[in-house]
This record gives structure tokens, sequence and C-alpha cells, in this order.
């Protein structure tokens, strides 16, 4: 099973990479992106099959390790 | 007076560090991060700067793993004193030693310049020397030092005065390099006995170097 995290800055923390993307996209004319998150994505391969538990592995791995939950959000996706 | 400093592969402030506290007359000790103890007669633990396991997945956040940090954990528990410079600061953050995080500079740049500071509290070993509202001319070297912590953990911080140093111009007015909450540079934990900062006082020891206020920071810890 493959593990796919998407980590990023939570909601009201200043996302200064973001707000640069979004600067340059202005100045490339690209209209209509009202906001600009730049976060990580980490892919895990799981040896794990039962996908409730690799949901509960892969989260204790994000509130360990994989994120800083005082300033990051994360996302798993199983597939 | 023992001190001992920290070296995970990355670190690149151990010898800098060890210059400033021999040239103070304290005993130091280099300790490999795979140590699984401490040395018995340490006075003061010192995190020193670098680049941890290069910065991997964010500043800090692998070297909290390392064995050592069980027993500078268990250390710090039991009221031993810490110091976190620069990488060594975003390490205790991590391990949540200390509370906040440090995120990329606002300007995406690395800041590396001498930078004035005002000392915020000095009820605390570190500043004991120094008075508040004094101003500290100190390098600052870091890519990741846009201190972070929510609205409750900053009341909490003025609360308790863990706020040790803010960025400031010379006049002591407010001049934020990296965006950090609150101009913030240095803090310690509730039972002051776990420090930290970005700027480098180890590189302020001598003043024809630029500057030796470093000195009056570091001999807080020689004098307890």
């Amino acid at each position: 099973m493959t593990a796919i995290v998407n980590v990023s800055l939570k909601a009201g923390v200043l996302d200064s990479q973001g707000k640069a993307v979004h600067h340059a996209l202005d100045s490339l004319h690209f209209e209509g992106v009202s906001d600009v998150r730049v976060g990580k994505q980490i892919v895990l391969q799981l040896s794990e099959t039962d996908k409730t538990k690799a949901m509960a592995e892969v989260t204790k791995m994000c509130e360990e390790i994989l994120a800083n939950t005082v300033i990051e959000d994360y996302k798993i996706e199983l597939i | 007076m023992k001190v001992t400093i920290l070296q995970f592969p990355g670190t690149n402030c151990e010898y800098d560090t060890q210059h400033a506290f021999e040239q103070l007359g304290a005993t130091t000790e280099i300790v490999w991060h795979k140590a699984e103890s401490i040395p018995s007669d340490t006075n003061l633990l010192v995190v020193a700067g670098g680049f941890s396991y290069g910065d991997y997945l964010r500043s800090g956040a692998i070297a909290k793993f390392s064995p050592v940090m069980k027993a500078v954990t268990a250390y710090a528990n039991k009221g031993g004193k810490v110091l976190g410079i620069c990488n060594g600061f975003q390490v205790l953050t991590e391990a949540g030693l200390l509370p906040g995080a440090l995120k990329r500079n606002d300007g995406l740049h690395f800041i590396s310049k001498h930078h004035t500071l005002k000392v915020e509290n000095n009820d605390n070993i570190f500043l004991e020397k120094l008075d508040s509202g004094d101003i500290v001319n100190i390098p600052i070297a870091h890519h990741d030092g846009n201190y972070f912590i929510d609205e409750v953990g900053l009341a909490d911080l003025e609360a308790n005065n863990q706020i040790l140093l803010r960025y400031t111009d010379k006049e002591g007015n407010i001049q934020n390099p990296n965006g950090s909450v609150s101009s913030i540079a240095g803090i310690c934990n509730k039972n002051k006995n776990v420090f930290g900062l970005m700027p480098h006082p180890e590189r302020a020891m001598e003043s024809i170097l630029g500057s030796d206020d470093g000195v009056k920071m570091l001999e807080g810890f020689l004098a307890s």
C-alpha cells in the first residue's frame, strides 16, 4: 500500500513561500488566483495491507515526526 | 565549570562554542549524538548551531530522535541548564523542551549579519549580567529563524517573563529581520533552565571580530 502524506503550514500561519509564488503568478498575469499555499509531499511504501491499521500507523508517524503540529497540518491518502 | 556541547551530523558551531567557553575559563567536552548519556559533571549542556541532518524534513526534526536526546530531556527535566543556539534552538523546540517552532524567514533568504537585540528579561541565569533594556550586537546566521507561537502561547511567554531577546535597532525599536512573532530572538522555558536563541553569542567574543557582547551573555552561566 502507498501512503501519500501532504504537509502544509496551518491556516493562520503565514506561508512566505506561498506568498512569493502568488506574487510571481501575478507578475506572469495569471489572474484569478486568490491564495497559494506551498507544502511538501511524502510518499511512503507500506507493507501493511489493512487500511485502518495503515491509517493509524501513518497518523502516528505524522504526529511524531513527519509534521510539526505547532505550525503544520497533514493529510493522509492511502492507495 | 563543565560545558558539554552536542555534536550531530551537520553541526558546525561546536568548535566556536568550545572556544568561546574555554576563553571564559570553562572546561568543555564535545559529545557525539550517538552517546546515550552525557558526562555526569556537566554544569551546562549546549546544543550548538549548524545544520543537523542537513535540515532535512524540518530544521531539528531528525536530530530530536538522536540517542543523546533522551539524556538531554532527562537532564533538562531534572533542572539541568540547557542552551540551544540557532540550530540548537530549533532542535529544542522540535524536542518539545521549548515552546513554539522556527519556520522559514519571511524574506525566504538566508540572513547572515550582525543584528542588535534588546534584552527583555534578565531574571534568569543566562542574561543576569545584563540589564533589561540593554542592547547587544550579536551575529545572526539562519534560514529558518522565523519564530512562531500562537497567541495563547505568546501571552504565556509574556506573563512568565520567558521572552529573553527581541530583534531591534540600536535604539531598541523593533526591527524584525525574519518575521518572528513579536520580533522574538530568544526565549526560555517556564522553569528558566532551558534557553534558546537564533543569534550566535559564541561568535561575539572579541571586539576585534566585530563585537564582544556575547561574553556577558555566556558568562552568566559560569557565575551560577
